[in-house]
């Protein structure tokens, strides 16, 4: 097996400097997920400026796929409408049940079509997805979207 | 020195000898979750399917009178193999479920002798006031079911704290564990620490008290000589596939007097007496904890599990592990940037060895000595509060066994100094 194609450069530059990391100040919504078989934490938080964009705040402790995801995810996602995050959400779900199948969209993923490879790794598909499910939650606790979508 | 023949041992593992991840040697260190299986234990199973199968305890042709001799020997085999009779050895699904059994004989203890329902021995009966004693190391299995039990009898849940170290810390155990104390529940050797705990002292000091003393056995009895009479415990509950036997079979060893004082957990067939409509009763132990048709090709493989073992001789078994121990440890302890979670040297600890490494997660160090074919386990062990009790999110863990020897360490040694390499944090 190779380990590069797991650990892409692109995310061990993410998971040694994580972009966006801390916290909003006051959000409109905010998650907290826990993979219960490693212990691994990530808190998103969304707010939205007047324009629609939406700003992320993030912090926790984790693997390198669990912390490097969460930061791709706030470069992606901060400034974008609420609308285009459930594009590009739903994008980065999709390719990571590919199961190293399928054909990621790089002009929507961007910087996370680098973990394609990773949807080889059935124990790291979790890692990589819990920022993207806190995500979710924390857009619906702020009441941007309503429940049972995706996942 | 240990005496083990482990290039002949390892012959007898069919799994150790496929490879993994694009040809490399499969090196297992994950042991701890579960045991790989010896050809004479996969036989055994076949065997049975093969020649014997049929319903237990029932029935009046000749595959049921072979196959209930075929379950019953294996009851005598592990049985004997803790120094135990075979009437007091309990068949369940796996540890978990023997201490759910054992949880559950206090909470339906309560409710039916609040429910004033017939003669309830007061020992499970539990009240608010009352507590039930852990250790702050207890695997999820020995500390979910108490918390339930004491959400549902109001009774209060305390534990013995940990040293930094790793260790028991009894400064207190005379007020942790004192007369309003019913159960003293705790784990023989750890699971993620590798401790060995003081379990005899512990177990008399419950008795002292009037508490009813449980030992979780599951990192023991597959690793070292365990005879139930000198443990002093009332009930002790281990699983059968971490000591070489098939998944779905777990066993309760308990004292006559105990398993018979005790109220049923499962019911249903095969645990009865006497069945109307209103009412039953219940078959004496071991069938009174053994609903419905019975683990019986896995007790079959189970016994030779167990007599494997005894051909190699746990004492050999326990040499063996004290070497391998000693020798992960004190490897570990050379590495710089790597960090021990539990004993740190290999005085009153088994081989299961936890660590962690400075700047990088367990996911990734195991994901390293996966791609070198290493097995480990990565996580918290099902420990998550001894995890929380180290400040650590989670811990990478080595344990070996019979089919082991030094080399296989050094493979996993060999592999984190690969993974400080790769992530660039040497
Ligand atoms: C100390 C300890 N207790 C309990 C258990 C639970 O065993 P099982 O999962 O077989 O029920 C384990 C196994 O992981 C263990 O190591």
């Amino acid at each position: 097996m190779d380990l590069e194609s797991l650990y892409q450069d692109i995310i061990l530059d993410h998971y040694k400097h994580p972009r966006g990391k801390g916290l909003l100040d006051r959000p409109m919504g905010s998650a907290f997920h826990v993979n219960p078989t490693c212990g691994d934490e990530i808190t998103v938080q969304v707010n939205q400026d007047p324009q629609g964009g939406l700003i992320i705040g993030y912090d926790g402790q984790g693997c390198s796929i669990s912390q490097a995801s969460a930061s791709v995810l706030v470069e992606l996602i901060h400034g974008e409408t609420i609308e285009k995050s459930e594009e590009i959400r739903k994008a980065f779900l999709e390719m990571m049940h590919a199961q190293g199948a399928g054909d990621p969209n790089e002009d929507i993923l961007g910087d996370a079509i680098a973990f394609a490879g990773v949807a080889k790794f059935p124990a790291r598909v979790k890692c990589a997805l819990l920022s993207w499910m806190a995500l979710q939650d924390a857009e619906i606790q702020a009441g941007l979207l309503t429940t049972g979508e995706g996942a | 020195m240990s005496t083990l023949d482990v290039t002949a041992i390892k012959a007898d593992f069919p799994i150790l000898s496929t490879t993994v991840r694009g040809g490399h040697r499969l090196v297992y260190l994950d042991s701890g979750a579960t045991s790989q299986k010896p050809t004479v234990v996969l036989d055994a199973e076949r065997n049975y399917y093969e020649q014997h199968n049929a319903a237990v305890h029932r029935g009046a042709h000749a595959l049921a009178e072979l196959a209930t001799e075929d379950f019953e020997a294996a009851r005598v085999t592990i049985a004997g193999f803790v120094g135990a009779r075979a009437k007091d050895l309990v068949f369940t699904k796996n540890a978990t479920e023997s201490l759910n059994l054992v949880s559950y004989a206090f909470s339906n203890a309560t409710a039916l002798n609040n429910r004033g329902a017939g003669l309830i021995d007061p020992r499970f009966v539990l009240n608010p006031g009352d507590s039930i004693v852990i250790t702050e190391m207890e695997h999820h299995a020995n500390l979910i079911p108490w918390q339930e039990v004491c959400r549902k009898t109001g009774a209060t849940l305390r534990w013995i704290p940990l040293t930094d170290e790793g260790r028991l810390d009894l400064t207190h155990l005379e007020d942790l564990i004192d007369h309003t104390t019913k159960v003293v529940s705790v784990v023989h050797q750890s699971n993620i620490l590798g401790t060995i705990n003081p379990v005899k002292m512990l177990m008399d000091r419950a008795h002292a008290v009037g508490a009813i003393g449980i030992i979780d056995g599951c990192q023991s009895v597959p690793h070292m000589p365990v005879d139930v009479h000198h443990l002093g415990a009332d009930l002790v509950a281990w699983s059968g596939h971490k000591m070489l036997g098939p998944t779905g079979i777990g066993c309760l060893w308990g004292t006559e007097e105990i398993l018979e004082a005790m109220p049923p957990f499962i019911t249903g067939g095969s645990m009865i007496q006497m069945v109307e409509m209103e009412k039953s009763t219940f078959a004496p132990p071991p069938q009174k904890f053994e609903a419905g048709t019975p683990v019986v090709a896995q007790a079959v493989a189970l016994a030779a599990g167990a007599r494997y073992l005894e051909k190699i001789g746990m004492s050999a078994v326990a040499d063996h592990e004290f070497e391998l121990a000693e020798y992960t440890v004190d490897a570990l302890n050379a590495l710089v940037g790597v960090r021990i979670i539990g004993p740190a040297n290999a005085h009153e600890r088994g081989s299961a060895v936890s660590f962690v490494v400075d700047g990088l997660h367990p996911h990734d160090v195991g994901q390293v000595l996966d791609s070198r074919g290493v097995a480990v386990r990565v996580g918290h062990h099902c420990a998550w509060p001894t995890c929380r009790r180290f400040a650590v999110p989670s811990t990478t863990r080595i344990s070996p066994y019979i089919y082991n020897d030094t080399s296989d360490i050094d493979e996993a040694i060999d592999g984190i100094v690969a993974a400080q390499e790769f992530f660039g944090v040497k």
